[in-house]
């Protein structure tokens, strides 16, 4: 990334004169060459022989860095598995910032390094984009979209209505850690703790999964806002079947579950970014798992409920004690305790 | 933590859970105090997994819910007139007689969620040219902390920081309760976190004249059947005492530093309890030396008086008399997104805990 000569993005960078030129050629354009954005066209033309999937999420969070990430690789992140949930393989993204004068140049710098690294490392290029800075106060430093392209994966059959009665649903990994490791940062509530976010790609362990399992594999679905018991709650509303989960199955890391209780949170609407559940035929929820725990993205993959014909719109979650409750969405956000 | 597998332990729980169905021979009727009690019994299925004959019923220990609705409209109005109001999350979704404190947010109030009143207190130093309040509501447990907020504003010579103080205190809504010609109440889990500050001295004369058992009691599942254990044994063989289940954290004389803090700042006072009126020495005032830093008197607030939603209700779930899933609004007109009354908001409010993570399971 060549310097741009600036310590502070200002409204000039967005005005599409000299120094948005400058802030393009010198960090954007350099950092993600291809042949597609290097033409420097208004749009990009590339070509997918076959079903696309199409995704897009708009990146808003507070504080934009935080322990075991930025909001750069989220941003790719989480595109890139909206697009992989779909049963596809993604290629290309685009890539939009809105920027709030007075953001310092270096950690912009650093946000775009961020992006270019995992969109590297999940495999995608960024192929068209935009750049606008709006006036200080109308903003909240910096709020990045990006819109995603993936290939459907030959052998992918994914829809909530393949779901049928027996089948099984398996997450890969601990749940809640992206949401504690922001709120422990967050203004007001700052916490000790070595709490990091799960943020990661996912479409390389979705791809090996329909590669060995094929339609066999019903549904991916990651659990971002709203948390894995927002998620269930929705499944089993659009399909009008019921879940039943075991508490004592779903992964939760110690230090994450104390940070929970610490706050009165609940971990089931604790917000995730590198988890992803999947439902797939009764009797090869084994094989499943195996596959899983043998990835990286995967280690602590558990099985931790089926779809039932009981209670038909509901999750119930029998608790660690043996005794049942229901698992409702959230609503709004979750608020701390008072004592 | 490892408190929390120890007593979240399957077997350990059932082997009390077999006493409690051993030793059950007649219908009884158990209030927790605690809206965190209650939340634990519903979210952890203890209820079910009760004996039929022995029935829980939830109290009033939810502070979010006796808070009055006048107080929340005058922490709107502070928020209107440009004052900084730090709160703790769960008021802020509370519907106050024409909207809540996140709704008051929204359309410019500088709301702040806090978990400490002390974070308030630096906020108040970083803008020494706004004002700062803390809305400081909640039972006993919640008193040292906003206490502790006034004494730290008066070392630093804060002149813009006060307090909106809504503190009530659990014996005297015991005593209101008893005192109820509709109680059927035959015994009390105390709650755990009030006992922890206040000991568990103030107790020994409420067994003695209503004759009823009181057991002290924790939030996990082990706590709690264990607690129900001593309260139905009481019950069964014809006694009546104070016992103390949750011994590890409360003890007899109880925090007396923090009971220190607490006297230094306020003193007992009448108190207007949400859904069921004003209980004599039921709450903490700010004493007249600290009055300074008690918001109703510096922004001439007190005069902000509002009628309760006709159609929620609270004071007949707070007192035991009604259980949530018995009211006619319960999840039609009344929901969390769209709650009447503030049971249905709070994470301790009984309503709130029957529509998140059980009544679902029986319609």
């Amino acid at each position: 990334m060549e310097k741009t000569g600036f310590e502070t993005i200002n409204l000039g960078h967005g005005s599409g004169g000299e120094l948005t030129r400058n802030l393009l050629d010198k960090v954007i354009f350099n950092t993600f060459s291809n042949p597609f954005l290097d033409q420097k066209h208004d749009g990009a033309i590339v070509e997918i022989n076959s079903k696309i999937a199409i995704s897009t999420d708009s990146f808003v969070i507070t504080p934009i860095f935080f322990k075991g990430g930025n909001i750069g690789e989220l941003a790719v992140n989480g595109t890139v598995n909206d697009v992989a949930m779909c049963g596809a393989i993604p290629k290309y993204l685009s890539l939009a910032f809105i920027i709030e004068e007075g953001l310092k140049m270096e950690e912009f710098e650093r946000i775009v390094a961020s992006v270019k690294k995992a969109a590297d490392e999940s495999g995608v290029l960024i192929i068209t984009g935009d750049t606008k800075v709006v006036e200080r106060g109308k903003g909240d430093k910096i709020f990045i979209n990006t819109t995603g392209f993936g290939q459907v994966h030959p052998k992918a059959n994914i829809s909530v209505h393949n779901i049928k009665t027996g089948d099984k649903i398996l997450v890969n990994g601990y749940i809640a850690q992206h949401g504690m490791a922001i709120m422990s940062e967050r203004e007001g509530l700052e916490f000790e703790s070595d709490l990091v976010s799960d943020t990661a790609n996912l479409n390389f362990l979705v791809q090996d999964l329909l590669d060995a399992f094929g339609e066999k594999i019903k549904l991916f679905r990651d659990p971002t806002r709203g948390g894995l018991g927002t998620v269930l709650h929705e499944i089993a509303n659009d399909i009008s079947k019921g879940v039943f989960v075991k508490e004592s199955a779903i992964p939760l890391e110690k230090q994450v579950a104390a940070a929970c209780e610490m706050l009165g949170l609940d971990p089931m609407y604790v917000a995730n970014e590198g988890v992803f559940l999947v439902v797939v035929d009764p009797g090869i929820e084994a094989e499943v798992l195996a596959l899983m725990r043998n990835h990286k993205r995967g280690k602590n993959a558990a099985l931790i409920g089926e779809f039932t014909n009981e209670h038909p719109n509901k999750v119930v979650m029998e608790s660690l004690i043996g005794g049942k409750r229901i698992v409702s969405p959230l609503v709004g956000e979750q608020l701390p305790r008072i004592c | 933590m490892k408190h929390l597998s120890e007593y979240r332990d399957f077997e350990a729980t059932k082997k009390y859970l077999d006493e409690i169905h051993k030793i059950t021979t007649r219908e009884w009727n158990i209030m927790e105090i605690c809206g965190g009690q209650t939340h634990s019994l519903v979210k952890n299925g203890i209820l079910e997994l009760l004996p039929e004959k022995v029935r829980m019923i939830h109290g009033p220990g939810c502070p979010v819910c006796v808070t009055p609705l006048n107080l929340i409209d005058k922490a709107i109005e502070l928020l209107e007139k440009g004052v900084i109001v730090c709160s703790f999350g769960d008021m802020i979704r509370v519907p106050g007689s024409k909207k809540s404190l996140l709704e008051a947010k929204a359309v410019g109030g500088d709301l702040r969620i806090l978990y400490s009143p002390l974070e308030a207190v630096s906020i108040a130093k970083q803008n020494p040219d706004k004002e700062v309040v803390f809305f400081a509501v909640g039972f006993e447990t919640t008193a040292p902390a906003n206490a502790l907020s006034v004494l730290h504003a008066e070392k630093e010579g804060l002149i813009n920081y006060s307090i909106l103080a809504s503190h009530v205190l659990v014996p005297p809504a015991m005593e209101a309760i008893l005192d109820d010609k509709l109680c059927t109440i035959d015994a009390f889990l105390g709650a755990g976190h009030v006992c922890a500050i206040m000991g568990i001295q103030e107790y020994y004369p409420l067994v003695e004249k209503y004759k009823i058992p009181i057991v002290i009691t924790g939030f996990e599942p082990l706590d709690l059947v264990q607690g129900i254990y001593m309260a139905v044994k009481q019950l069964e063989e014809g006694i009546y005492k104070l016992e103390n289940q949750y011994s590890r954290v409360v003890k007899e004389q109880g925090n007396t530093a923090a009971i220190k803090v607490i006297n230094t700042i306020f003193e007992v006072g009448a108190r207007e309890w949400r859904g069921i009126g004003e209980i004599p020495n039921s709450g903490y005032v700010v004493k007249e030396a600290y009055r300074k830093y008690d918001a109703e008197a510096k922004f001439n607030i007190s005069h902000i008086k509002v009628p309760e939603n006709p159609n929620c209700i609270a004071g007949e779930i707070l007192r035991g008399i009604k259980k949530p899933n018995q009211c006619d609004q319960f999840g039609k007109a009344c929901k969390p997104a769209n709650p009447l009354g503030a049971p249905m908001v709070s994470s301790e409010g009984a309503c709130a805990a029957y529509y998140h993570f059980s009544t679902h399971l029986t319609d």
